[in-house]
């Protein structure tokens, strides 16, 4: 598929452009966890569309690449569609919607249910790469507290959530200590992705394009979320399957069907949930009655 | 801290000099302070005391002169030669500073329990039951109503503010406090309360300390000996009271008249 459009260089950006976040990129991947600096470009889409995650894309797509793009886990949202459709113009790569056969996943909030595989690349959008920067705005200060490995502020955070509801009422963005060293900001991924961070056999890059700052966790790594000896890390649960699928073991979205809020579970990841759904189609295993969480 | 060695101060400060370009803000400043010892040190505004407690608390690099503490179980050492990991680390575990104004200190937005909480759990504590007994027993300590443990320090009177701002410097069990001006910007009362609570704990933790304070009913209350400053040299020390009550510079002399006796 070579129907690019050849006004744009290879992936919209310039080589030399390229070759700064690359560097970047191998920065990162170098010392993991650490929040490298990079020149970051105006790209056409606005901050906090994934400005970030667009170009580290842009620097690390080649053209045998098949590129699938999620927004919140579902590949046909506004900011996936557009991202994919952008990428198809400025490259002519092979697009698609099923995590197993990508090889560079661009995502905004969400890890694919599918487990990945070596060789594969994740690209997260990030609004906020600094963990600590609630309570602790001066970015020189932060800088030396990452130098001196001073992580004492990420748990007052801690702290505060239990004191206030009793439990960790962090949901997303959960911070997490990568190869014990560096603490790091996930991207807004649900803290229920957080455990598939940790030795993963794909190479994870982060990208924040407002910040200017890019980061990665390279295949292998320990990610260890944060915790309190007596309030272990845990990850969201729900009481009922996905109303389409049947799975248990997914990240489920609420949706509310009507006005009189009636409400249904459903997978997060629509690739996970299509896929399961034909499955169950081509070999008629009793499916445990989706209708129940409908009622 | 279980075996001071009481053959060599905690503290040893020679030749302490600071300049603002042409200004000379510090001369030659040099004392020793022991375990347990409180230091004040007087002295008008602009007198270089706060200059002073700066420097010793390395928070502020003077341009001459040394200052070696004795470091659990390490015997003297140059502070300014230590790494800002280390000069870091002891600040946040053998030291302690209380400023002036108790929001430079605290964390305004996180609760109390958090404040005095974060030394520890920057020291690694990583048990949250443990950290919230450990804040609500220094509540208690400092006179603050542990009910409030779950309260941010902006809810907090000046007064409970600085109590709280002492508690989370003392949690660490430092050997050393720092206070740039305690009492001041405190009603009398108030300022009454948080000097007796200072000289009781001082003592009950054997803490060594010096306080700059302009107040020189401060300085006769708390301290064991005191430095009186004038245009960045020290031009008296001695014990409290001897210096009080027998000033011998003459600017000591015009300091100690000039204190309105009601």
């Amino acid at each position: 598929m070579t129907t690019a459009t050849t006004e744009y260089n290879f992936a919209y950006l310039d080589e030399r452009t390229k070759r700064m976040i690359r560097r970047a990129v191998l920065k990162a991947v170098a010392i993991p966890g650490y929040q490298v600096p990079f020149g970051s470009r105006e790209m056409p889409l606005p901050y906090g569309w994934g400005t970030g995650g667009i170009q580290v894309t842009a620097a690390v797509i080649g053209p045998k690449d098949v590129l699938k793009v999620i927004d919140q886990g579902s590949d046909d949202t506004v900011n996936a569609v557009n991202i994919r459709r952008f990428f198809q113009r400025t490259t002519g790569v092979e697009t698609t919607t099923r995590t197993v056969d990508a090889t560079l996943i661009q995502t905004r909030h969400r890890i694919p249910e599918a487990p990945l595989a070596e060789g594969q690349v994740m690209v997260y959008q990030v609004p906020v790469p600094e963990p600590m920067q609630r309570l602790e705005p001066r970015e020189a200060a932060t800088r030396t507290l990452h130098a001196l490995a001073e992580y004492g502020l990420m748990h007052v955070k801690l702290y505060e959530d239990i004191a206030r509801y009793g439990h960790i009422a962090t949901t997303y963005d959960y911070p997490v200590l990568v190869n014990g060293r560096y603490v790091m900001s996930p991207s807004p991924i649900p803290k229920f992705d957080n455990p598939k961070m940790h030795m993963n056999p794909a190479l994870q890059l982060f990208g924040a394009g407002r910040e200017k700052r890019i980061y990665a966790v390279p295949p292998y790594t320990p990610v260890e979320s944060l915790c309190f000896d007596d309030h272990p890390f845990e990850v969201q649960r729900w009481d009922e399957p996905c109303a389409l699928c049947g799975a248990t073991d997914s990240f489920l979205d609420e949706i509310i069907t009507d006005d009189r809020g009636t409400r249904m579970h459903v997978c997060s990841d629509s690739d996970h949930c299509h896929s399961r759904q034909q499955e169950q189609q081509q070999a008629p295993v009793p499916r445990p009655e989706p209708e129940q969480a409908l009622a | 801290m279980n075996t001071p060695n009481t053959n060599s101060p905690l503290l040893r400060v020679r030749g302490i000099a600071k300049r603002y370009g042409d200004r000379v803000a510090l001369h030659d400043a040099s004392f020793d302070l022991w375990p347990g010892e409180v230091l004040a040190v007087v002295g008008e505004s602009g007198s270089g005391k706060s200059t002073l407690l700066n420097a010793i608390a390395a928070r502020d690099k003077p341009d001459a002169g040394s200052v070696e503490f004795q470091v659990r179980g390490g015997g003297l050492q140059e502070v300014f030669t230590m790494t800002e990991a280390q000069q870091r680390m002891l600040a946040r575990t053998d030291w302690g500073f209380v400023h002036q104004n108790p929001a430079d200190g605290l964390r305004m937005d996180v609760s109390a329990g958090a404040n005095v909480g974060e030394r520890l759990m920057g020291l690694g504590e990583r048990h949250y039951s443990r950290l919230r007994a450990t804040a609500a027993e220094w509540l208690g300590r400092v006179e603050i109503d542990p009910a409030r443990i779950d309260d941010a320090p902006r809810t907090f009177s000046g007064g409970m503010r600085q109590r709280l701002q002492i508690a989370r410097n003392l949690v660490t069990q430092p050997r050393l406090v720092f206070m740039d001006e305690p009492t001041s910007g405190l009603d009398v009362s108030v300022q009454a309360r948080l000097l007796d609570l200072l000289r009781q704990l001082t003592r009950q933790m054997q803490l060594a300390a010096i306080v700059v304070t302009h107040d020189l009913a401060v300085a006769r209350l708390l301290a064991h000996r005191m430095l009186v400053m004038q245009q960045g040299r020290v031009v008296e020390a001695g014990l409290t009271d001897q210096v009080l009550d027998d000033p011998q510079h003459a600017y000591t002399q015009l300091l100690v008249s000039s204190v309105l006796q009601p």
